[in-house]
């Protein structure tokens, strides 16, 4: 007996299936753009310790605060330093810090919100609420306090803002758990006997792994904000390590008569923020997960 | 009388694939509807008749459009008209009775106020003629007390009774064509008799012509003067109800016909093979040709049109429909099953048990026990025995799936004790429960689109039981696997396809395919066919015998639907509201004298019959709670004989047949009283 469905979509290999989705998400324009703008980051911090032109720690008095030109691209800073080669090296920063910051959000954020739907009771809600209490600390307070007692680190960085942007995941990863928890295959598992790990691994992560992730990269562009900003105020890594942060607060004294020093990282900075945003967009549609869903007529 | 109100002609509606195809839903449809004439629309799921009604209203669902052909209505093309001109019609012409009133009324608005909002809409009545007319249209629906019934929101009524509403108000713009989709499906049995007859009432009342679209044959045949079988988007056969019912000389109705289980018969319905063609993948020639027995290879290649036949006023299409006259006697026919040869050896005994869903009270948790004293299930003792199909039988409510719960061990019991093999008291807590245990009980659920995890391929869900309980892998696992798809009739290609890519018939073999790749015992059934296609239905009734005969396994099946128990159990258990009410051998539990409630609920079934009309001996008002004292069937029972029902648990009387019945009429009288 022949299935009759319309198997367009037959079997396909996993990296098959992600190029699948890499189409979609490049078929509309905006999707495209972001996919463009992310792709072109990730390329350049691969390959900016090869390409910079210059030292980005290399002080030189004599080359303080050059405007734009052949040999400086994007001119220097107050120390002399080449800003374009410390707007490339920044970038490298950035990404590096806040790519495994969130995997580290997205892991234990995404598997306690996924235990905490699956065992619910007193355990579920005794871990909310203490998630709660932490949602409720003004995030950039605490960090300053982990950052001043333990230094600026990437080390203490990375897992220091994957906590403290994890906390949200939590709540998505519960959620979504929610909704596939009383189905059931969930319930047939169950009476099978399964372990709550093996529930955990072989039923619900496969089915609330899109919707995690998709927050995931939401919340990487919100990271990306955060870690700047922690930099602007001097609590983010540590001089002479060229970032973005840093870089606008130096120069922001100077932006009256020497704007280019901070052109250069804000472009950086809020391009790759509006990239990871568009592209996490498209992720979302192209996983059916949409977020602007419009009533049914 | 013989005024066509409305018309298709040549409709064709369909959709653009992704490949830029256009794929049509509907075939070159045309019918007519004459005045106060109530045409049934029947087909299986994707058949294309939900479509069909909803473009008689002039309404085509997103993504779809009309391909060709045209819908008069009075002359006029509703598929031409501006949604001004159709807001004229939609409600004061034709109007439309949804399938799930509950959802269908808004939840924070009274039922009098939105009654109302139809009236301004579609009548030019003040407004004390407009409360005179709210109160009339209630009465209408035969709702209780409609003075106060319009002051009450939509969730302080019973489904029943929502629906009753959305009746009235269907009927508050005086529609000259009422269109039902589905409406009595998400009813209890005993709801739906009482719905379908109010349906009957109300056209012959106001002759609105009515169109009811359901898959169910058995409530069609109430209501129908005419039936129109649609398959594969196409009209197959088209004419009036009891010459569609009782002589179809189409093969697919035959075929349908033949797969409804009946009250009247034991033994299982036969099964018609394969499914439907999905849209798109229609190939010429006759659509039904794959699963046809009178199919020959005129059939593969031309596509039959619809056929007049003078002299029993039918249209069909098919070349064989001669064939067919002569076998039509063979309709009430079924397959016996193998009866099985009781050792009488007990696999599960339920001994007094009780559940509760109440919320344990803060002393109650430390001491670890549950102080409910009317309980949702009660007192529930049954003795299973090895190989045998028990049913459990009882409306929404009745606790029935409550009790298969906590046999898998998925609720905790309150009282009482679930015993297995050998008198092993069986823990209620899962966690307490020995793997051997776990894996000799397994359960199938109602719906395979949820009990199926939809981001697994067929082989990796059937691979899940086998390494868990046999720590099967490589070789040995996929060979398990190939047995036992092989086992529920599929095909080893199955093994890469994930639940998405199989129709609904095929979704629940694999789960079926799941149960048994544990070596189980004892297999709960839960509503299994209840979310199928009646002939696919068949097809898993019949797969589900076999299995049992060949590997001596014993069922425990729920259902509400008592022709469908009838043929699958070998004894049967009645439930009201968590009492047992009745239990005995299957053929006799259909005989009298049976218990008043089982008496209502074999009253309410709806045969595909037109001249097997439905008792209504019962209110079907449900009760909430479970009464504290006396019979659990109090409050509805049509033989009640006074204060000792209120007062005293009846007791178990066992009749002449062997039923064991739980009345306190005697029940010599009892079966007086019923012949």
């Amino acid at each position: 007996m022949e299935s009759n469905l319309i198997t367009e979509d037959k079997q396909k290999n996993k990296l098959e299936k992600a190029f699948e989705i890499l189409k979609t998400m490049a078929s509309k324009p905006s999707g495209l753009i972001g996919l463009a703008i992310v792709l072109f980051h990730v390329v350049l911090a691969l390959i900016s310790p090869y390409i910079a032109p210059y030292d980005y720690k290399a002080i030189s008095p004599n080359t303080m605060l050059l405007a734009p030109s052949a040999e400086h691209w994007f001119g220097t800073d107050s120390l002399g330093r080449d800003v374009f080669t410390r707007t490339i090296l920044g970038g490298r920063t950035a990404l590096t810090v806040t790519f495994f910051g969130s995997l580290i959000a997205l892991l234990w954020g995404g598997l306690l919100g996924i235990f905490c739907g699956l065992v619910g009771g007193k355990i579920d809600d005794v871990v909310m609420r203490v998630v709660d209490a932490f949602l409720s600390i003004p995030w950039i307070l605490a960090m300053l306090l982990i950052v001043s007692l333990l230094g600026t680190s990437t080390e203490v960085l990375i897992p220091a803002l994957g906590f403290f942007y994890g906390k949200g995941i939590v709540r998505v990863a519960r959620a979504a758990t929610h909704d596939v928890i009383a189905k059931d295959f969930i319930v047939s598992a169950r009476a099978r006997g399964h372990s709550n790990m093996s529930i955990i691994w072989n039923e619900i992560i496969p089915n609330v792994r899109d919707a995690i992730l998709v927050e995931g990269a939401m919340r990487w562009s919100w990271m990306l904000l955060g870690f700047s900003s922690l930099s602007f105020l001097g609590f983010g890594v540590s001089p002479p390590t060229p970032d973005w942060g840093l870089m606008i607060s130096n120069a922001r004294g100077l932006m009256s008569f020497a704007y280019w020093s901070v052109i250069a990282p804000i472009v950086g900075l809020s391009s790759l923020i509006i990239g990871i945003n568009l592209t996490a967009d498209a992720f979302a549609k192209a996983l059916g997960i949409d977020r602007s869903t419009k009533a049914p007529v | 009388m013989n005024k066509i109100i409305e018309s298709i002609k040549n409709l064709s509606i369909g959709f653009n694939s992704q490949k830029g195809k256009k794929i049509s839903i509907l075939r070159n449809v045309s019918t007519n509807i004459k005045k106060g004439e109530t045409v049934g629309i029947v087909g299986e799921s994707g058949s294309g008749k939900s479509t069909l009604a909803l473009a008689m209203m002039g309404y085509i669902k997103q993504g779809l459009f009309p391909l060709k052909g045209e819908c008069l209505f009075k002359s006029e093309d509703l598929l031409k008209m501006s949604s001004r001109q159709l807001e004229k019609i939609r409600g004061r012409k034709i109007a439309m009775i949804p399938q799930n009133a509950g959802q269908a009324l808004t939840p924070n608005l009274k039922i009098g106020y939105q009654i109302d909002e139809a009236l301004r809409l579609h009548t030019d009545l003040n407004k004390t003629e407009r409360d005179k007319k709210i109160s009339e249209l209630l009465n209408k629906v035969r709702l209780p007390s409609p003075e106060t019934m319009a002051f009450r929101y939509p969730h302080e009524l019973s489904g029943g009774q929502q629906q009753r509403v959305a009746v009235a108000m269907a009927l508050a713009g005086k529609p000259d064509l009422l269109l039902l989709d589905e409406p009595t499906t998400g009813l209890d049995v005993t709801t739906q008799a009482h719905v379908l007859e109010l349906l009957r009432f109300i056209a012959k009342d106001t002759g609105t012509s009515m169109i009811y679209v359901s898959h169910d044959l058995g409530a069609i045949a109430q209501v129908s003067d005419r039936i129109v079988v649609m398959y594969a988007g196409e009209i197959v056969l088209e004419g009036p109800a009891r010459k569609i019912l009782k002589e179809p000389i189409h093969p697919y109705t035959y075929g349908l016909l033949k797969s409804i289980p009946k009250l009247s018969l034991a033994g299982l319905p036969a099964s018609m093979p394969g499914s439907q063609p999905q849209p798109g993948s229609i190939s010429e020639g006759c659509s039904f040709y794959d699963r046809c027995n009178l199919a020959t290879d005129h059939c593969k290649k031309n596509s039959p049109d619809l056929e007049y036949i003078k002299e029993l006023d039918t249209n069909v299409r098919c070349f064989n429909h001669k064939e067919l006259i002569n076998q039509n006697n063979n309709l009430q026919t079924s397959i016996t099953k193998k009866s099985n040869n009781s050792e009488a050896i007990e696999v599960l005994k339920l001994k007094d048990v009780s559940i509760s869903y109440a919320k344990q009270k803060f002393f109650d948790q430390l001491l670890n026990k549950i102080s409910d004293q009317n309980p949702t299930v009660k007192d529930i003792n049954i003795d299973i025995k090895k190989g045998e199909t028990i049913a459990l039988v009882g409306e929404s409510g009745s606790g029935k799936s409550t009790i298969l719960k906590s046999i898998a061990g998925l609720l905790k019991t309150k009282d009482g004790q679930i015993k297995f093999e050998n008198d092993r008291i069986l823990s209620s807590d899962l966690k307490m429960r020995n793997p051997n245990d776990l894996r000799a009980i397994q359960l199938i659920f109602q719906n395979p689109d949820e009990s199926l995890n939809p981001n697994h391929t067929v082989e990796q869900i059937l691979s899940q039981p086998l390494k868990l309980y046999f720590n099967l892998s490589g070789e040995e696992l996929k060979k398990n696997i190939i047995d036992l798809l092989k086992k529920v009739r599929l095909g080893e290609f199955y093994m890469s396809r994930y639940p998405r890519q199989l129709s609904g018939g095929e979704k629940q073999r694999v789960a079926v395919a799941r149960a048994f790749a544990a070596k189980p015992d004892i297999i709960l059934c839960d509503e299994v066919t209840s979310a199928l296609d009646v002939s696919v239905q068949a097809a898993v009734l019949n797969l589900l015998q076999q299995l049992k005969e060949d590997l001596g396994t014993t069922y425990v099946f729920v259902s509400h639907d008592l022709a469908v128990v009838r043929a699958i159990s070998d004894r049967v258990a009645v439930l009201y509201q968590g009492r047992l009410c009745e239990i005995g051998p299957s053929q006799n539990v259909y005989k009298f004298p049976s218990h008043p409630y089982t008496e209502v609920l074999l009253g309410a079934v709806l045969e595909p019959d037109p001249d097997i009309k439905p008792k209504l001996v019962a209110e079907d008002i449900v009760e909430e709670k479970p009464p504290e004292k006396g019979c659990s069937f109090q409050g509805r029972c049509p033989r009640k004989i006074g204060d000792i029902c209120n007062t005293e648990v009846p007791p178990w009387q066992i009749g002449e047949n062997g039923n064991a019945i739980r009345c306190h009429i005697n029940i010599d009288e009892l079966a007086n009283s019923q012949q």
